[in-house]
């Protein structure tokens, strides 16, 4: 019953803790005196990657590279004055992947006076479409991507009454699939990023009522390969940032213990940079923030005491999600 | 036409050495005094975007700023804003949308995990409301990474909008036959079956045998059975009481078959009739507990956490001890 399965191999001498002062450095670095080439490639995502960086040192209890007034005020530059969303970076038009970064950033640092909330509350509600779904931005793409972050932006602000909640609801319920899981539209293909998506969305709206709990649970187990790595499909390579959503999903389902838990930590731990620090998609490849937060976030999840403890709905410090008292739903066990 | 994004290409001439461009004065990358800002990239790179920032400054809608455009998505085909600004473009000088069409094609083919061309690719089939290359589009794109998301959602997207459902199932066959552990190919058959014929009866039994043929070839193939299951969803009896799919799995347990989905699916049947009031004596909760015991100390040792929370269930769900606690 020779059966070829698509994974890694992990090698001998894996790091044991997590490499903080290599990570600290990394993050801080990143886009600062390397690669000036890919930092500028990548303008069109500085604010999510600003949201990454920054959540990874809070989580590492590292101090941000630039004071708090400095962040807030780059922010306050990419709203959008007549629309009021904000944007990847100055000069690009708002998103609402960014509108959420740009929210989690400020409320991470207690600062949400720095822009016009009302304004994002706006932009958030004149995205939403009459079937509920939300669209990211004024062209007008649908995703259950964009309902998450809809419900996650106006739960930080504490302004969920300003869109209709049950609609929103039904659509992401109408994106479930036969094997439990959940794509970017209705009949997508079941896919662990958006099923983060769509349990994170139904965690805030507090309706996980809907999910087929059992069966998503075992589709999310299966995730996990023999090298302890997950990934986001089935016959799909292993990847840290799945390691997250799945891991994420499976603790809001309260169904975290059914992971092989050490096998990933290894896999995790595996996926660090020992040279340049950072965290990589799979051992050995090139480290970026964006992994390097859902790692520490996973290993967080996973219980490591040396990291701050991360909330799975938001994937930002717990601290800071109970500053704001806001409770989403988690299953129990 | 010149191809003047291209690196490669040595007649490139930058914009600032353009005489058509000597009216724009160039406006560099600004983060607003951020000290995050380090650009040394290379010179065409800054050289394009500096002037791409000048002319949506300007709001200028022309030939020039529409070339300006097709350079600055081809050296970053990801950058959203370029997209957008090129939209208006078109749309202000009533540009011939099919060129538009061969001209996304092409960047597409080279970055198909880039949500930025997938879109501006939709949107041009709205305005022409011409859904006839997409099909051709998206198994070019297939045959490459059968199982790239962004092609499945745009074919998903023009099958449904134009209703090109004809000759989908043979195209889901053939994707099978390449690749029988294809999710994708096994999520579009869903599609397309509850989109047209829905999961009647009659279609319910050519379905089931279907995938059982297929089960048969390969019994380690998670989203085949995946999809079996999706199948009994519609089955009114169940999942544990399909006479065809019953007599499947026990020939295929005596077979001495022991493929962890084999295994998974007697465990839930067993947890059906058991939850039922057990009508079938056959599918017992000790039934259950030993294939529990069996996945999880051999046949599927990975998940061994999981086989051991669920004999945990079962255990205080039936009374019947369990060794879990
Ligand atoms: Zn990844």
């Amino acid at each position: 019953m020779a059966t070829i399965i698509k994974d890694i191999t992990l090698q001998e001498n894996i790091p044991q803790n997590i490499l903080f002062e290599k990570h600290i450095d990394f993050i801080k670095e990143y886009g600062q005196k390397e690669n000036n080439f890919e930092y500028a490639m990548t303008d069109y995502l500085r604010i999510s990657g600003m949201y990454w960086g920054l959540t990874a040192l809070e989580l590492m209890n590292a101090s941000p590279p630039h004071t708090i007034e400095e962040i807030s005020d780059y922010i306050k530059h990419c709203q959008d004055p007549e629309s009021g969303g904000i944007s990847s970076c100055l000069n690009h038009d708002p998103h609402i992947l960014h509108t959420l970064s740009a929210v989690q950033i400020l409320c991470m640092y207690d600062n949400l006076k720095a822009i016009d909330v009302e304004g994002v509350v706006k932009y958030v509600k004149n995205l939403q479409l009459p079937n509920g779904s939300f669209t990211g931005d004024k062209w007008g793409e649908v995703d259950t991507r964009f309902s998450f972050c809809a419900v996650a932006t106006l739960s930080l602000l504490n302004r969920m009454d300003a869109i209709d909640v049950n609609k929103a609801v039904d659509f992401v319920a109408s994106c479930k699939n036969f094997d439990g899981g959940f794509g970017s539209r209705p009949l997508s293909e079941s896919h662990a990023g958006l099923i983060y998506c769509c349990l994170g969305f139904l965690s805030v709206t507090n309706r996980l009522d809907i999910v087929d709990r059992d069966k998503l649970a075992w589709w999310l187990c299966e995730r996990q390969l023999p090298s302890g790595g997950l990934n986001g499909r089935p016959e799909k390579l292993p990847d840290v940032c799945y390691s997250w959503w799945v891991l994420s999903s499976l603790t809001i389902l309260g169904k975290l213990h059914c992971i092989d838990a050490n096998a990933l930590k290894k896999f995790i731990l595996a996926c660090q940079d020992t040279e340049s620090g950072g965290f990589a998609d799979r051992p050995g490849d090139i480290p970026d923030p964006f992994h390097t937060v859902f790692g520490i976030s996973a290993l967080s999840l996973l219980g490591n005491d040396t990291v701050q403890k991360v909330n799975p709905t938001y994937c930002m410090p717990q601290h800071v999600i109970d500053r704001l008292q806001l409770k989403p739903q988690i299953l129990d066990n | 036409m010149s191809d003047y994004s291209s690196d490669e290409n040595d007649d490139y001439v930058l914009y600032k050495n353009r005489p058509e461009w000597s009216d724009i004065t160039p406006l560099a990358q600004d983060d607003n005094e951020e000290p995050i800002v380090a650009i040394d990239y290379t010179e065409n790179f800054k050289d394009c975007y500096d002037y791409f920032r000048a002319i949506v400054q300007k709001k200028e809608i022309s030939e020039r700023a529409l070339e300006l455009t097709q350079t600055a998505a081809n050296l970053n085909p990801a950058n959203y804003t370029v997209w957008q600004y090129r939209r208006d473009i078109l749309k202000g000088l009533d540009k011939d949308l099919h060129e538009e069409l061969e001209f996304v094609e092409k960047i597409i083919l080279k970055q198909s995990k880039n949500y930025q061309v997938w879109h501006h690719r939709k949107v041009l089939v709205e305005w022409l409301k011409d859904p006839s290359k997409e099909k051709y589009l998206t198994e070019h794109v297939l045959s490459k990474d059968a199982k790239n998301y962004h092609a499945w959602q745009h074919r998903q997207w023009v099958i449904k909008t134009f209703k090109l459902y004809d000759g989908e199932l043979d195209y889901v066959d053939l994707l099978l036959k390449d690749d029988i552990r294809n999710n994708s190919a096994w999520n579009q058959r869903y599609f397309v079956i509850n989109n047209t014929t829905g999961f009647t009866e009659e279609v319910l039994r050519q379905e089931i045998e279907y995938t059982l043929s297929r089960i048969r070839e390969i019994t380690e193939n998670e989203s085949a059975w995946n999809y079996l299951r999706g199948l009994l969803l519609h089955d009114k009896a169940g999942l544990s009481n399909n006479t065809t799919v019953k007599a499947f799995v026990e020939e295929l347990y005596e077979s001495n078959n022991r493929s962890p989905f084999l295994l998974a699916i007697i465990v839930d049947m067993c947890l059906e009739q058991v939850g039922a009031g057990g009508g079938d004596s056959n599918y017992s909760a000790k039934r259950a507990v030993e294939l529990c015991k069996d996945l999880m100390e051999k046949f599927d040792t990975v998940r061994a956490n999981y086989w051991q929370h669920m004999l945990d269930s079962i255990g205080s769900e039936s009374g019947e001890g369990t060794s879990g606690n």
